[in-house]
């Protein structure tokens, strides 16, 4: 009766031999790694960046135990510090010829040393949380009222300029809150422009409200297109916020969605809070220009002459000077969207910028009385300004729109759209949440943590040794597996350790031995009633499982609770929880059982079973 | 080995009574606790910042809170952490300041001090959190725990019965309010983690009712004679072995926290041993009584085979 099939003993092995392949990466450790990534957001790595890194390490005689390229960065693995810096210093000399001008970041970084036929089977170690390796994280709030404010901002440029074009004659358009009012004299225009706006924007909802003599239209947003649109205003902040982290160089940043509307950032290794958050708070990096075409200042661009006073010299994509001048016309603030789009006559890729009513009001000025110049848009990063285009004004734009077209592929166009939109965010923010934590009391977290599994788990497998003997042994090698397999999960799923997580890892093994003291103690009884060995192992196993599966579902139901509802820390609290429970109704029951099978099960006639004293009443 | 050697079954249900009375006593205390004292509530509910700093030598407390209220702060905490040269500073939240600012003025504030060039200071770590943080997570909390207690209701009234979902829930909940008015009582800091401990208590010590609580339906399956008190004292002495040997291997855990787990997990190891030991007080001695006084019966748990040689019936034992 206590035998199990060959396949309950080959899954047992299966599982056994997964649980230690995903374990394993956990102690390798890491090994020191360069790290290379792009300096600019015009510069994009790819292969050959690759075959380049490869080229300098070889030629400086070094030869790393990996290097891998992941679309954003490349990273190269040594052995010992000393070839890390070394490499450092090689890559640094041949890809950044200019320390003024990085267009590539080299920095130090820690990478697994998880050896490839492990990595090629997805197993990774667990990420460490902030505090256990230090750093810095934030919380970001996304106002997304304001986002919807700006998006009914440009929207009411959008009808003035079509109901202008329709001919409809309104009596004023403005924007109340997220409302977009338009104010007519008599029901007919009303009801045309009604028609005219609901057809050319279906995303709106508009009502038609008899306020006295005057009608009014309020259009709003409807509810799917109001939130697609902060779902927009939250991406874009994301890659806005990934594009000024690049700047700060840190080797693996965080940046997530938590929620809708908020932001995750998390930079390990970081320890200044201010400069961080100085660069995550920038706001406007992008600016309007005019380009300088006095003879001077084109003399200066040339190369010969200097450039003319109240005149600043930066360079396009192609490193061709242009010369612009020192007044600021627009910053990325009036920006409010950015899109690659296609000419109407000719099918030319252009770049379609939409202003607010600010911003539109002094581009219309300023494009009245510039016809023929040139304007200069330039983007700022790490305080360096470069010109993203210099489009010739071909006649005075008004209502906030702007087509930049000409000797463009559709690819720059994407591309120079993506780099606008990127110079500023969709919707204020603020942090609302920070934590900062040092590099040392990381560590000494990692021991504490380490130090409260390792006593608390020693004692209890010395006591379940000394008081149930062959059952003790068999519930502590059950204990073992549960961590092994608990770790295994979290390594698999990539769950980010923390020291709550530890902790409720600890608190998981302590839970995890109550299954195995239940049955030990049922199997006692049952000797006790006199039940013969087999039959007690047997009837142990069994009855015990129905508390077991109880008392599981309840604590496991509390653990849910946490994962729901809980946030941050104590997410990592209760998902360590949930899976522990999980792991440990197959180590501390199936595989228990299965090693119980294993030493008595095969036994003929057996007399007794050494499970400690069992005492006769 | 072998500790527990009972011979005949504990009478607890004849004190059910005064352990009650115990319950409900030290119950009006904590509530009471919760209400004159309230929960020393850390910076994550509260909002505003804190400041961990070690200097190289033991540091006066003193000096240190003079020179950050000197920055015009009102309410500032400064406390030991684990050791003499390790302080807590807790700033309350300033409108229009940002941490960054904050942190550098106390940390400049404190190297000003004279005697700062024999003791330097280190900022180890900070951690800001806005007011509206704090709301939501009290909002989270209040409706995992109600998630908690109507999930386990539901789950218990369905696997046993309505009264004994009651009465595991009504002896568990008061472990979570003991654990409360300890840390009203003392001034514990009430973090996160201590939330979570006191959730994770509630799972917890319910699994321990339902221990017993199977014991007592499966007594009243197989010990048809004894009446129901009987039964309950059967099924908390045959299980109590189990019950403190598993409670002392998860108390041993928690220990080992409590001793090596530094401040971080100092409170969330102590809400968890004082749940660990309320929660087997309140399983063994007021879940039960509570199910005895709902009046839990024979039939409540095993309608199925009873009504099949149910003798008033007429038409016992026909089967279609």
């Amino acid at each position: 009766m206590n035998r199990y099939p060959a396949w309950k003993y080959a899954l047992i092995l299966v599982v056994l031999l997964i649980g230690v392949v995903y374990t394993l990466p956990n102690f390798f450790g890491e090994s020191p790694a360069v790290q290379v990534s792009s300096g600019k957001a015009t510069l994009k790595l790819d292969t050959p960046t690759l075959q380049r890194v490869e080229e300098v390490l070889k030629s400086a005689d070094l030869k790393p135990t990996a290097i891998s390229f992941d679309g954003n960065s490349i990273k190269a693995r040594f052995t010992t510090t000393d070839e890390q810096l070394k490499a450092k210093d090689a890559l640094q000399r041949a890809l950044i010829p200019n320390a003024d001008e990085p267009s590539y970041i080299v920095a130090l970084n820690l990478l697994s040393s998880t050896p490839q036929w492990l990595t090629s089977l997805h197993a990774a170690p667990m990420y460490l949380g902030l505090d256990l390796r230090g750093g810095v994280h934030f919380l970001m709030q996304v106002d997304m009222s304001a986002a919807l404010t700006k998006k009914a901002e440009s929207l009411s440029g959008d009808i003035r300029t079509l109901l202008r074009e329709k001919g409809i004659r309104h009596s004023g358009i403005s924007r109340n809150g997220q409302t977009v009012e338009v104010n007519a004299r008599d029901a007919q225009t009303a009801e045309a422009a009604k028609n005219a706006i609901s057809d050319a924007f279906p995303d709106l909802n508009v009502v038609q409200t008899p306020t006295g003599a005057e009608f009014k239209l309020s259009a709003t947003l409807k509810p799917i297109a109001a939130s697609k649109e902060q779902e927009a205003a939250l991406k874009q902040n994301i890659s806005t916020l990934h594009n000024r982290i690049n700047e700060l160089g840190v080797a693996e940043p965080v940046i997530q969605q938590q929620g809708l509307d908020r932001i995750v950032v998390q930079l390990p290794g970081v320890q200044d809070t201010a400069k961080a958050k100085d660069i995550l708070g920038r706001t406007a990096t992008l600016e309007i220009r005019m380009v300088d075409e006095s003879p001077e200042a084109r003399g200066a661009e040339r190369g010969d002459g200097a450039v003319p006073f109240g005149d600043e010299r930066f360079l396009d994509k192609n490193s061709q000077p242009v010369i612009v001048k020192k007044q600021v016309l627009l910053t990325g603030d009036n920006l409010t969207d950015a899109q690659p789009g296609f000419e109407s006559q000719t099918q030319e890729p252009t770049v379609n910028l939409t202003l607010d009513a600010k911003g539109a009001r002094i581009f219309r000025d300023v494009t009245r009385d510039n016809v023929g110049k040139r304007m200069a848009i330039i983007l700022f990063e790490k305080g360096k300004g470069e010109v993203v285009t210099a489009p010739v004004i071909r006649s005075e734009i008004g209502g906030g729109r702007v087509q930049i077209s000409g000797r463009m592929t559709a690819m720059e166009a994407t591309d120079e759209s993506l780099l606008l939109r990127s110079g500023s965010l969709a919707a204020p923010m603020e942090i609302i949440e920070e934590q900062t934590i040092g590099p040392t009391l990381g560590a000494e977290n990692i021991a504490k943590g380490f130090h409260s599994v390792s006593w608390g788990f020693m004692v209890i497998v010395i006591f379940m040794c000394l008081y149930y003997l062959v059952f003790g042994v068999i519930s502590s090698v059950s204990l073992g597996v549960n961590l092994l397999l608990l770790v295994a999960v979290l390594s698999m799923l990539q769950a980010t350790l923390t020291l709550p997580g530890i902790a409720a890892m600890a608190l998981a093994l302590g839970m995890a031995i109550d299954s195995n003291v239940l049955i030990n103690e049922r199997v006692r009884e049952e000797l006790r009633q006199g039940a013969a060995p087999q039959t007690a192992i047997h009837a142990g196993y069994d009855r015990a499982w129905a508390t077991i599966l109880d008392s599981n579902i309840t604590t496991l139901i509390a653990g849910l609770a946490l994962l729901a509802f809980g946030s941050g820390s104590v997410r990592g609290f209760a998902v360590v929880h949930c899976i522990g429970i999980l792991t440990s109704m197959f180590s501390a029951v199936f595989f228990s059982r299965g090693l119980v099978n294993l030493w008595y099960g095969t036994r003929k006639k057996l007399k007794s079973v050494r499970i400690g004293t069992v005492w006769m009443g | 080995m072998e500790f527990f050697k009972i011979k005949k079954d504990i009478p607890f249900m004849r004190h059910a009574l005064a352990f009650n009375v115990v319950s409900l006593v030290t119950f009006l205390l904590a509530v009471f606790f919760l209400f004159s004292r309230g929960l020393h509530l850390s910076v994550e509910f509260t909002g505003g910042t804190v400041m961990h700093v070690t200097y190289s030598q033991p540091v006066e407390i003193e000096g240190v809170r003079n020179a950050v209220t000197a920055l015009g702060y009102n309410d500032v905490q400064v406390q030991n952490f684990g050791t003499a040269r390790d302080l807590t500073i807790r700033l309350p939240v300033v409108k229009g300041v940002s941490t960054a600012q904050q942190s550098d003025k106390v940390i400049a504030a404190l190297n000003a001090l004279p005697d700062a060039a024999q003791n330097p200071v280190t900022l180890r770590s900070t951690e800001f959190v806005g007011p509206q943080v704090g709301d939501e997570l009290v909002e989270g909390g209040l409706k995992a725990l109600g998630f908690v207690v109507l999930g386990i209701m539901v789950y218990l009234a369905f696997r046993f019965e309505w009264k004994f979902a009651v009465a595991a829930i009504v002896a568990n909940l008061h472990d979570v309010v003991i654990i409360l008015g300890f840390f009203a009582f003392f001034q514990w800091e009430f973090s996160l983690a201590v939330l979570a401990a006191v959730l994770a208590v509630l799972g917890y010590s319910v699994n321990e009712s339902v221990v017993i609580f199977d014991r007592i339906r499966e007594n009243f399956r197989r010990l048809r004679k004894l009446n129901t008190v009987q039964v309950i004292d059967n099924a908390i002495t045959s299980t109590i072995s189990r019950t403190i040997i598993t409670h002392g291997c998860t108390q041993v855990m928690v220990l080992s926290m409590l001793l090596f787990g530094g401040e971080t997990l100092h409170y969330f190891a102590l809400a968890l041993t004082i749940g660990i030991c309320f929660g087997i007080y309140s399983s063994v001695f007021v879940a039960a009584a509570i199910a005895m006084w709902l009046g839990i019966k024979r039939e409540d748990l095993i309608k199925g085979p009873k009504r099949d040689i149910d003798p008033n019936d007429p038409n016992s034992g026909a089967v279609v």
